[in-house]
């Protein structure tokens, strides 16, 4: 694979006034060995899952033990209801958070652009990445007794809990798109708008809310993926007989394990994919 | 000239509610900014800060019978067994290996960790840089799509290649290489390998960013002054996309470091880190203070590690 610009900088310099040195067609990006490695790179990352999945079509109990090809895991797993009830928490719990954390995130980020810094910026920039910046596990366990007092203070036990907790890491999820989509939009529409004596809101409903819907919508999609993936905060916060899928995940691989749970797993990595798909491709800028 | 002094004041009663207007219209914005930011910026305070602050308390405190802490006798037990066992009878202290091993393996592991992830993400990095833009966005497409998907199911998908009868060993005993399935799960090797695994991604995007920045003029004048590849690499690209190469090794190092779901799953409970610590003292020894302590401590670390990290940008942008 030449690159087009390596080729017309050499084309630029003659190669023949160093004889025997290198040849005509010398790339200078090129770096001996690198295109193996990222090769290992990308089938170190994909090579496990790529096993996982195969194995969800293997027709036997013990899933390491290959006999031969069946679609039967998936329909167990779907009717399974041990998972259906941990998958529907998770979606319920992913969907609650995600929309909140979304609004919350629209709300900050209009605050945050197209408006002259203002001191204690930089401030609130740190406050709403808090959450990524220390460590998943101290945050866990942190919130995980902040709710045990509450829950024993209030003496209400519930979900609500638990998506309090995603909400929070969902925020910094959700700000970023929205950060950058607003970043990128011009403010002439509003300003042309305001002049033409809209009122502050109606400039919002009618520009700026159409103008920002990608943003929302990549928003909606990280912070629904970031919840439905996370681990470490639900291992540690959910309450007794809240199941998620990672919860019903953990359970099984104490124990023997059926391609059932890789059929789980495969819908799930699928699911994650699809959204990231759809993801890059509505907040791709147009070149 | 009474008609001008009157339109003069006029005037000035005009900019003076100019004035107020504008006033009025600035603190509608700083009122309005605030009314926005407040939602986030109560929860994260409220859900996010607060409990930190919370266990700074309770690391503070006296461990309670089952679990939880005695109010409100402050004691620095908790912060001395960090590095020093106390004595049952005479209150003397003793070094605590146990907990020096734990935080030697998570330090090492996140290291060596970390300098895989150079090694493989330095070379992958590049060669994506150095591609077209078409093949470039899809090998960025796909070195993001594992960061998107459950690590649960990515480490189980590391348990079935390394288990006995996992995919690796199968490999292995059909060429002939090993006749006995090697013990490869509940090892630092299996660890170490998840722990790359998971956060090589981390690494391969900062430094992809540092070396599309990249000018290739300069390497280009490395050739015509006689260097080799090599020399090319050492003494100008790597200098070149050094901050990516800092930046990458803060974002591997620090959730390695305080990892939990991969540490659990791949390293049992024999293989103990900083992160499965923190959780067995909430968990199972139901000792909040310590517990509460080891977080404080391995949040500590990564300050440092940021701080640094930041000391070291500031440096350079100054420079």
């Amino acid at each position: 694979m030449t690159d087009t610009t390596a080729a017309t900088n050499l084309a630029a310099t003659p190669a023949s006034d160093k004889p025997g040195r290198r040849g005509p067609r010398f790339d200078v990006k090129r770096q001996n060995g690198f295109w193996l490695v990222a090769v290992f790179c990308l089938a170190m990352l994909y090579a496990p899952m790529f096993v996982l999945v195969a194995y969800a079509f293997n027709d036997n109990q013990f899933v390491m033990i290959w006999k031969g090809f069946t679609w039967r895991w998936f329909g167990i797993a779907v009717n399974d209801p041990e998972i259906r009830g941990a998958a529907l928490l998770s979606l319920k719990v992913a969907a609650i958070a995600s929309v909140t954390a979304t609004v919350i995130a629209t709300m900050a980020a209009l605050a945050t652009t197209r408006v002259k810094a203002f001191r204690s910026l930089p401030l609130v920039y740190a406050i709403i990445n808090q959450p990524l910046m220390v460590p998943e596990i101290v945050t866990a366990i942190a919130t995980m007794v902040f709710f045990a007092a509450i829950r024993s203070f209030t003496e209400y036990y519930g979900v609500v809990y638990l998506v309090v907790s995603h909400i929070v890491f969902c925020i910094p999820f959700a700000y970023m798109p929205l950060r950058a989509r607003l970043e990128d939009m011009d403010l002439v529409y509003e300003n042309a708008a305001a002049d033409l004596y809209a009122t502050p809101w109606r400039v919002f409903r009618r520009i700026t809310f159409p103008l920002m819907i990608p943003g929302i919508i990549g928003a909606l999609m990280l912070s629904f993926v970031v919840s439905m993936d996370d681990v470490v905060i639900t291992v540690h916060v959910s309450g007794p007989g809240e199941q998620t899928l990672p919860l019903y995940l953990i359970g099984q691989l104490h124990r023997g394990v059926t391609p059932e749970v890789n059929a789980m797993s495969t819908l799930f990595l699928l699911a994650s994919v699809l959204l990231v798909t759809i993801f890059f491709i509505v907040t791709r800028k147009k070149t | 000239m009474a008609a001008t002094s009157e339109a003069g004041r006029q005037a000035s009663i005009d900019s003076g509610r100019a004035q107020i207007a504008a006033q009025k219209a600035a603190t509608r914005t700083v009122v309005s900014r605030w009314l926005l930011l407040s939602p986030a910026l109560v929860i994260i305070l409220g859900c996010g800060l607060l409990p930190l602050f919370i266990i700074l308390g309770y690391s503070l405190m006296q461990p309670g019978d089952y679990a939880g802490v005695v109010c409100c006798k402050l004691v620095p037990d908790a912060w001395i067994n960090l590095f020093f066992e106390q004595d049952m009878f005479s209150d003397a202290l003793a070094p605590n290996y146990a907990y020096y091993t734990i935080f030697a393996r998570s330090i090492m592991m996140a290291l060596f960790t970390t300098a895989l992830a150079i090694g493989v993400g330095f070379p992958t990095a590049y060669f994506i840089a150095t591609r077209g833009p078409k093949m470039r966005n899809l090998m960025l497409f796909l070195i993001t799509i594992p960061f998107w998907t459950n690590l649960l199911i990515r480490t189980y998908s590391i348990i079935m290649v390394l288990q006995d009868q996992g995919v690796l060993n199968k490999i292995l005993m059909r060429l002939g290489i090993i006749d006995q399935p090697l013990q490869l799960m509940y090892t630092n090797v299996a660890i170490s390998y998840g722990l790359a695994y998971a956060y090589l991604p981390y690494m391969v995007l900062p430094l992809y960013a540092s070396m599309e920045k990249l000018d290739f003029r300069l390497i280009e004048a490395g050739y015509d002054l006689y260097a080799n590849r090599f020399q090319v690499l050492r003494r100008l690209i790597i200098p070149l996309v050094k901050p990516g190469i800092v930046a990458g090794s803060i974002l591997v190092f620090i959730p390695a470091i305080g990892d939990y779901v991969i540490t659990t799953q791949l390293g049992g409970g024999t293989r103990m880190m900083f992160g499965s610590l923190i959780s067995q003292q909430f968990l199972t020894a139901r000792n909040w203070p310590q517990g509460s302590a080891l977080s404080l401590g391995l949040m500590l670390v990564v300050m440092i590690a940021l701080f640094i990290y930041a000391k070291k940008a500031v440096g350079r942008a100054q420079s």
